[in-house]
Formats: C-alpha cells, sequence, structure tokens
C-alpha cells in the first residue's frame, strides 16, 4: 500500500540559499506528522511547495500515490488536500456560513452557477462542519470581526469542505491562547482518527508538538536532521544541539 | 536607410518629455504609492506657465529661465497640493487617490481654459537651437538633439540623486518598505511631500520642454497621462530606469508605427504592451506588490439580498418611474432615459468594482463599443432597431472577452491603467478609422423603429430593459458565482487554497460587466440617435466611477442611486454653470475626501446605528 503522502528530494533554492534540500518523508493515512525546525529552516518553503504555491526545483511529491509536482494550488486542492495558513486567510467581508458556503460551493463545481441565492445552498453541511469545530453559533457573524482563535478554527472547518485525505496546517495554533491550542489540536486529532485524514502540521509550539503528534521530523538550514516517533527525537542529540546550541 | 536612422532620432527625442513624465509617475508612485492622474495636468500646466513666462521674458536666458521657472513652480504648486489633498487620503483605497487625482485634474483643464483661453498657442522656438542640421542627407532639428541628450542625462541625474544623496537613500528605503522607514524615525510626511514635488517637477519640465515642438493645448493632458500610464505599465511602477527605456520603445513604436502602419499605430503599442504584461506582469523594471492593499467592497457587515419590504420598494421605485410619462413631456423624458440609460452603465461597473473588487478605469470601452456595434448593424447592416439592441451588445462583449484576458492578470493600480490604456486604443480606433466609424464625425441616422419613435414608448423600453439589467446583476452578486467574485476579491491565497480559478472568476465578471455596459451603449446610441468618439472616452470612465463611488463603493447596488444623482446634477450642471468640468472636478475632490461612503453607504450606517440607539433606550427605560 502506497503512502499518503510521499516526498522524495524536495529541492529549493532562491539565489545561492537552498531554502530547502532533498527533503525526503512519508506520511501514512490517519497519521499526525509534525514538521519543526527553527525560523527560517524551510518550514514554510516546504509546505508551500507541497500545495503548489512554489514549484520546487527538484524533487518528487506524491498524493495518494498520485504525482502532484509542479500542480496548481487549484489542483491540489482537488485531489483531496486541505490547507490552512500560518497568518489567516479567509473571505473577511462574508459571514462565517458563507465563507464555508464558498468553499462548499467550489467542491460540488457550483461556482459559476449564476442564479439562486448563494446563501441557500449547502447550509446543512456548512453548518455540520462549523458545529464540528466549535463554530455554529457564529455562523452568521462577519467573518472580519472574528477573534484570531476563532478565525483558526474557521480555517480549520474551510480545510474540511473537500473531504480531504490530507490536511496541511502551517502553525494552526499560532496566536491563540494555551488552552485554546490544546484544544484545537485535540479537535484536530480526532478528526483526523474518525475520518482517516492523514495531517502534516508546522508549529513553535514543543508542547503542542510532543502532545499530538504521532512523528516528527526535524528541519533546521533546509535539511531533515532527524525523524521519529516523539522519544526518538526528543533525544536526538542533533536535535538538541539545534535547539539548545553547542556544536553539531 | 538614412531616412530610418533620422526617424529613430525623432523618436529618442519625442521619449525625452515622456521619460519626464513618466520618471515623475513612477518616482511618486513608487514611495506614495499615488497613482497620480494629476500628473497629466501638472504637465500641461508646465506647458502653459513656460509660454506665459517665455514670452514675456526675453533673451537665452530669459528662454530658459523661463522653463526652469514654470517647472519649479509646478514644483510648488505640487507641495500645496500634497499638503492640502493627498496628505488626507494616503491610507484610502488606491480607487479614491485616482479619482481624487481626476478631480484635480478637471478643474486644472476648465482654469486652464479660464486663464489661457480655448485656443492652441504656439510659443517661441529655442534660442541657439533654432534650425536645423543634416545628418544622413536628412535635416534634424537642432532642438530634437538637445532633448536626446536631455533623456539620459536627466536619468544620470536622478540616479545620483538617488545613489549619493541621503535623500535619494530615504527615498529608496521608503520605495521598498516606508513602514520600517517610518518606524526608524524619518519625518515620513516630509519626505512624501518632497517626492511629490520632485515628480510633479519633472512632469512640469516635461510639459515646458515641449513648447518649442508643439503647439500648447488644453488637450494636452489627458494625451500624455495614457502615454505615461503606458510607460510605467511597460517599465515598471517605481522604476526610473524602467520608465527610461519603456519611453524609448514607445516613443519608438510610434515613429516607425507611423511610417509602417499609420492606420494602426497607436494599437502597435497597445500590442506590445499587451505582450510585455504577459510575460512580466509588473513591467519590464518592476516588481510584484508584496501585500495587496485594503480592495474596495471589503464592508464588515455582510450583504444580504432585498427583505420582502425591499423587494416592494424596489418595484414600486420602478412603478413609479414608468408612471413618468403622465406626467412630464418629451424633453424630461428624453433626460430621464438618460440617466436610466447611466443607471445600467454604472450598475454594470458596480458589480465589477463593489462585488468584483476591480476598480476599471475604462468601462466607457464597453458602452462604447456596444452603441459602435448598434450603429453598424443599423446603419451599414440596415437592420431594424431590434435585431441591433440584440446584436450592438455582442461588440461589447467581444472587447471584454480580449481586453479582459490581459485585465485580470494584473491587480490593483496596474489593472486600472491597464484598462484605462485598452479604452484609450478603443477610442483612438473609433476616432481615426473614419471609413468605419466617421471619426469625429460620428454615426448619425440611428433611430428607434417605428412602433418605440415616440419619446414615452421609448422611455419605457430603455426603463423596462435598464431594469431587468439592474435586477439582473444584483440578483447575480448573490448567486454562487457573485460568491466566487467576492471570495476572489477578499483573498487571493484563500480562494486559490479551496479550488477557485481567480482570473477565471474574475474574466467572466469582466465579460460580464463589459456587456451589460454594451446593452446601455446600445440603448444610448439609439436614444441620441448617433455614436460619437466621446461615448468611449475617458471622461465617460470617470463619469461612471464616480457615480459609483456617490453611490457606494461598499454596497451592492449603491451605484444606481450614484447615477441617478450625478447624471442629474451633471445635465442641471451644463446647462447652468459655463465651467462645469471646475464644479465637477471640486465635487469629486470633496467626495472623496469627506464624504468616501457614498450615498448609500452613508444611508446604510445609518440604518445599521438605530438599532443600537433602540436598545440603549430600552436599557435605560429598564433601569
Amino acid at each position: 500500500m502506497t503512502a499518503l503522502l510521499e516526498v522524495e528530494g524536495l529541492t529549493k533554492s532562491y539565489g545561492g540559499v537552498h531554502a530547502v534540500r532533498d527533503v525526503s518523508f512519508a506520511l501514512e493515512t490517519g497519521k499526525i506528522l509534525a514538521l519543526i525546525g527553527p525560523n527560517g529552516a524551510g518550514k514554510s518553503t516546504c509546505f508551500n511547495m507541497l500545495n503548489g504555491q512554489i514549484r520546487p526545483d527538484r524533487g518528487v511529491i506524491r498524493i495518494a500515490g498520485r504525482n502532484t509536482t509542479g500542480l496548481s494550488p487549484r489542483a491540489i486542492w482537488r485531489l483531496g488536500v486541505g490547507r490552512t495558513f500560518q497568518i489567516t486567510a479567509t473571505f473577511n467581508s462574508m459571514t462565517v456560513r458563507e465563507n464555508m458556503q464558498v468553499a462548499l460551493l467550489s467542491h460540488h463545481r457550483e461556482l459559476f452557477v449564476p442564479r439562486g441565492f448563494a446563501g441557500r445552498f449547502h447550509v446543512g453541511r456548512a453548518d455540520a462542519l462549523l458545529d464540528l469545530v466549535g463554530m455554529g453559533h457564529q455562523a452568521e457573524r462577519a467573518c472580519g470581526e472574528l477573534a484570531y482563535g476563532d478565525l483558526k478554527r474557521l480555517e480549520l472547518a474551510v480545510a474540511l469542505a473537500n473531504e480531504p485525505k490530507l490536511l496541511l496546517m502551517d502553525e494552526p495554533t499560532a496566536g491563540m491562547a494555551p488552552k485554546e491550542r490544546a484544544d484545537l489540536m485535540n479537535l484536530t486529532a480526532r478528526i483526523a482518527r474518525e475520518r482517516g485524514l492523514g495531517v502534516l502540521f508546522t508549529e513553535h509550539d514543543m508542547d503542542v508538538v510532543f502532545a499530538h503528534a504521532d512523528r516528527i521530523m526535524v528541519l533546521n538550514r533546509g535539511e531533515l536532521i532527524a525523524q521519529g516517533v516523539p522519544q526518538q527525537v526528543r533525544n536526538d542529540a542533533r536535535v538538541k544541539a539545534t535547539y539548545l546550541g553547542g556544536a553539531t | 536607410m538614412e531616412f530610418l536612422a533620422v526617424q529613430f532620432l525623432t523618436g529618442l527625442a519625442s521619449a525625452a518629455s515622456l521619460f519626464l513624465v513618466a520618471s515623475g509617475l513612477s518616482i511618486i508612485f513608487g514611495v506614495t504609492r499615488i497613482v497620480n492622474f494629476a500628473h497629466g495636468a501638472f504637465y500641461m500646466l508646465g506647458a502653459y506657465l513656460a509660454y506665459t513666462l517665455t514670452e514675456r521674458l526675453s533673451g537665452p536666458l530669459g528662454f530658459w529661465g523661463g522653463l526652469l521657472t514654470a517647472a519649479l513652480a509646478i514644483a510648488a504648486i505640487g507641495v500645496i497640493v500634497e499638503i492640502m489633498l493627498l496628505r488626507r487620503i494616503y491610507r484610502a483605497p488606491e480607487l479614491f487617490q485616482l479619482l481624487a487625482t481626476f478631480g484635480l485634474t478637471l478643474m486644472v483643464q476648465d482654469l486652464v481654459v479660464m486663464i489661457w483661453g480655448p485656443e492652441d498657442l504656439v510659443g517661441p522656438r529655442a534660442p541657439g537651437l533654432k534650425g536645423a542640421i543634416e545628418i544622413f542627407g536628412q535635416l534634424v532639428p537642432r532642438y530634437d538633439l538637445f532633448l536626446i541628450v536631455l533623456g539620459p542625462t536627466v536619468l544620470g541625474l536622478l540616479w545620483l540623486l538617488f545613489r549619493r544623496t541621503r535623500w535619494g537613500v530615504l527615498v529608496r528605503a521608503a520605495t521598498q518598505d516606508r513602514d520600517m522607514v517610518a518606524a526608524l524615525g524619518v519625518n515620513q510626511k516630509w519626505l512624501f511631500t518632497s517626492v511629490f514635488a520632485l515628480g510633479v517637477f519633472l512632469a512640469g519640465l516635461g510639459g515646458a520642454l515641449q513648447i518649442p515642438r508643439d503647439a500648447v493645448s488644453h488637450a494636452m493632458d489627458l494625451r500624455i497621462i495614457v502615454e505615461a500610464f503606458v510607460v510605467v505599465v511597460i517599465g515598471g511602477l517605481g522604476s526610473v530606469f524602467g520608465a527610461f527605456i519603456a519611453a524609448v520603445i514607445v516613443s519608438e513604436l510610434n515613429a516607425f508605427g507611423i511610417l509602417i502602419l499609420p492606420k494602426i499605430s497607436l494599437v502597435l503599442v497597445f500590442l506590445v504592451m499587451a505582450a510585455i504584461l504577459v510575460f512580466r506582469p509588473w513591467g519590464l523594471f518592476g516588481r510584484a506588490e508584496g501585500q495587496p492593499r485594503q480592495t474596495l467592497g471589503l464592508t464588515i457587515r455582510p450583504w444580504k439580498p432585498f427583505t420582502r419590504t425591499e423587494r416592494i420598494a424596489a418595484a414600486l421605485a420602478a412603478l413609479v418611474a414608468a408612471l413618468l410619462p403622465l406626467v412630464d413631456g418629451a424633453y424630461a423624458l428624453t433626460v430621464a432615459a438618460e440617466i436610466l440609460v447611466f443607471t445600467l452603465f454604472a450598475a454594470s461597473l458596480g458589480f465589477l468594482m463593489t462585488v468584483g473588487g476591480l476598480s476599471s478605469f475604462g468601462h466607457a470601452a464597453y458602452f462604447g463599443l456596444g452603441a459602435y456595434g448598434a450603429a453598424f448593424v443599423a446603419k451599414s447592416a440596415g437592420l431594424p432597431m431590434e435585431v441591433a439592441l440584440l446584436v450592438g451588445p455582442l461588440l461589447g462583449l467581444a472587447g471584454a472577452v480580449v481586453f479582459g484576458w490581459f485585465c485580470v492578470r494584473l491587480s490593483g493600480v496596474y489593472f486600472a491603467m491597464l484598462t484605462l490604456a485598452f479604452a484609450q486604443i478603443t477610442w483612438s480606433v473609433a476616432f481615426q478609422w473614419v471609413e468605419g466609424t466617421g471619426g469625429d464625425n460620428g454615426i448619425l441616422g440611428v433611430w428607434p423603429s417605428a412602433w418605440a419613435a415616440n419619446p414615452e414608448r421609448f422611455y419605457w423600453l430603455v426603463l423596462a430593459i435598464t431594469a431587468t439589467g439592474i435586477a439582473a446583476l444584483r440578483a447575480l452578486a448573490f448567486s454562487p458565482f457573485g460568491y466566487a467574485m467576492r471570495a476572489a476579491r477578499d483573498s487571493d491565497l484563500r480562494a486559490e487554497a479551496i479550488g477557485i480559478d481567480r482570473k477565471r472568476v474574475q474574466w467572466t465578471a469582466f465579460i460580464v460587466a463589459g456587456t451589460f455596459a454594451g446593452i446601455a451603449g446600445a440603448l444610448f446610441a439609439f436614444l441620441k440617435g448617433s455614436v460619437f468618439p466621446e461615448n468611449l472616452a475617458i471622461p465617460l470612465s470617470i463619469d461612471g466611477l464616480v457615480m459609483v463611488l456617490l453611490g457606494g463603493v461598499e454596497t451592492v447596488s449603491g451605484a444606481v442611486a450614484g447615477a441617478i444623482v450625478y447624471k442629474a446634477l451633471a445635465i442641471w450642471l451644463v446647462s447652468q454653470a459655463e465651467f462645469s468640468k471646475l464644479v465637477l472636478g471640486g465635487v469629486i475632490v470633496t467626495l472623496v475626501v469627506a464624504f468616501p461612503k457614498g450615498i448609500v453607504g452613508f444611508i446604510e450606517d445609518m440604518r445599521a446605528r438605530r438599532p443600537r440607539a433602540k436598545a440603549a433606550a430600552v436599557a435605560e427605560a429598564a433601569e
């Protein structure tokens, strides 16, 4: 059986700087994989290559056995990949429910329908997903006036609209209170188990990472320096050196 | 061969003024992020002032001193404008800045006529540079050679200024990240003022330098601003070197285009620009805009479809409009029909701007194409009005298909400038292609069918079509497609991440808006019985923008209210005041500064505030 996400030899450089160099890993269905590393380690570049925003210089990305290297974000989304952003990206002039409806309309390829009230499309499904992330009671609110933690939860619901097989979450808990962080990651883990999703996330908060990830990869200066289950990574000398300083 | 070489030199000479104007535009944009539409007006003022000064002063010192004094005076005017107007709108969406500076342009146009009169003025020759030199057996004016040297000299001086002075370093830093520069304790206010003064000085100098070559006229502002826009789009906004290269390219294309393909010389420039933009959307030496600014139509109050009561009110309003022929005569009906046509035009632009977030500065092109389309069908093909009204707008649609494909590749000010450039090209085709369009004489005798010929019936026809059109556009705003447009407008990143093809959505929106504008244009042709190039000229595009702004850019259908008020006001003004552009320009500037949410936006604010006031009253009573 092929892995949900397979990455081989992913490389990207800007000018002479290697942002990501020869990164390979795999992610299985139902598992949560964390990508960590200090600032500037190449996490975001890596992420943006996976969802098609950046074209890799070299390397192959396969999602469910299909080569997606060089595809647009749109095409990758159609293959069942949901994505949340480090800085939330939502449609701020719309209500929370409308944000969901747009994603659902897109999923059902109904965006070019020129008639009928969009507000009446997929209401049940939209609300079900909002309930799932605990945003059901705020469905009517304008997205532009939500608290940041709520925006993050909305993004998660939006990312689930196309019934994805793979979730890519770039710092899903950045800017949230500690309690909120744990809640969101517990929720994510539960959804991943129940729906058999693979989740890849980057994170700065090590409590979140070690509490929720099945496996952890450590990136430093564009290269993977360690990967394994949390206990392995915790004890890895190179990881300690990267985070605590000292000789490598 | 020799002739071609000389033609090349003529092109280089023309590039000098264009470069000065375009580099000024580019420098101002780089630091302040304002696209100064009034740049053409400053250029024109520079020419007029230089004319007056060189007429009064004598001798070489008088002439060159006159040119320089004129440019300095323009810079001083620029400082006043920056302090009094622009400082208030730096944080506003770019549309407001373009509109405010356009308002200035309108005012200057009338002021120039008031001061210098409507006739073209011919200034003196440059002392010491009269006559011509023989090169390759051809005569080249000495003044042209002077200009050829001047262009690169100014480029070099600007380079020194930006590389070798402290002020220049600050300007370059601010071009990259103005917030950072402000955080470092630089007095941003005066940096902006000085940059604006320099940019406007260059425009004034460009205008002043033209007087020995060209007559000074009150139409030179729009001509140069369109060319300057094309130059900065090709060269890249914010890049002085890009402006130089692009000015040379555009001028040479003009110089040789006239020789080789005189009929399509203007189209040639456009083709090159389009080709460059396909490969380099930010121009040859430009860079992508970092974070796009807040788009239009972004509001904290999500849009709602009409409630039952509101729908009944809208239907009643249409009914009352339908009863107008019972109380008013033929003239009033014609005026009312004209206002209606413009409500549809404004609604189509409003749809593109508020729902789609795309501020087109050349929407009149599709209006005019629809009008010409209808006129072609009615006059050239001799088909009846019914057919012309159906087929005519298709020309608007076709124009939107072609131009829109290029335009949606860009966003923000680049989008605005490209739409403007396309509209100007459409205008020049209508103006130059005399065999097809009658040129300046237009196409006359486009009359309705017999059944619709009397004013009442025609008014009803216009009312039926515009009401249906406006309702359709509104319905579209709330349809899934309308949501797709808003999604693409609100967040490109998120839209792409959920499978929305932004360009395809915006292209479709552009085509829809262009088609409805075309329908309005076709109606207009039959209302007036004629079509002229002015039906797709820049002023009409700007009228549309003002209507949308007046109605409210954060509202779904505010454009309709804006069109009614603005058009009625404009018709009345033209009949009352001699210098209507001055008043109109003043109204636009005031509107942008004091009343940015428009009529409907203002009403909605009031309505949103009311429930809270009521709740407060209830709470008070309970105490």
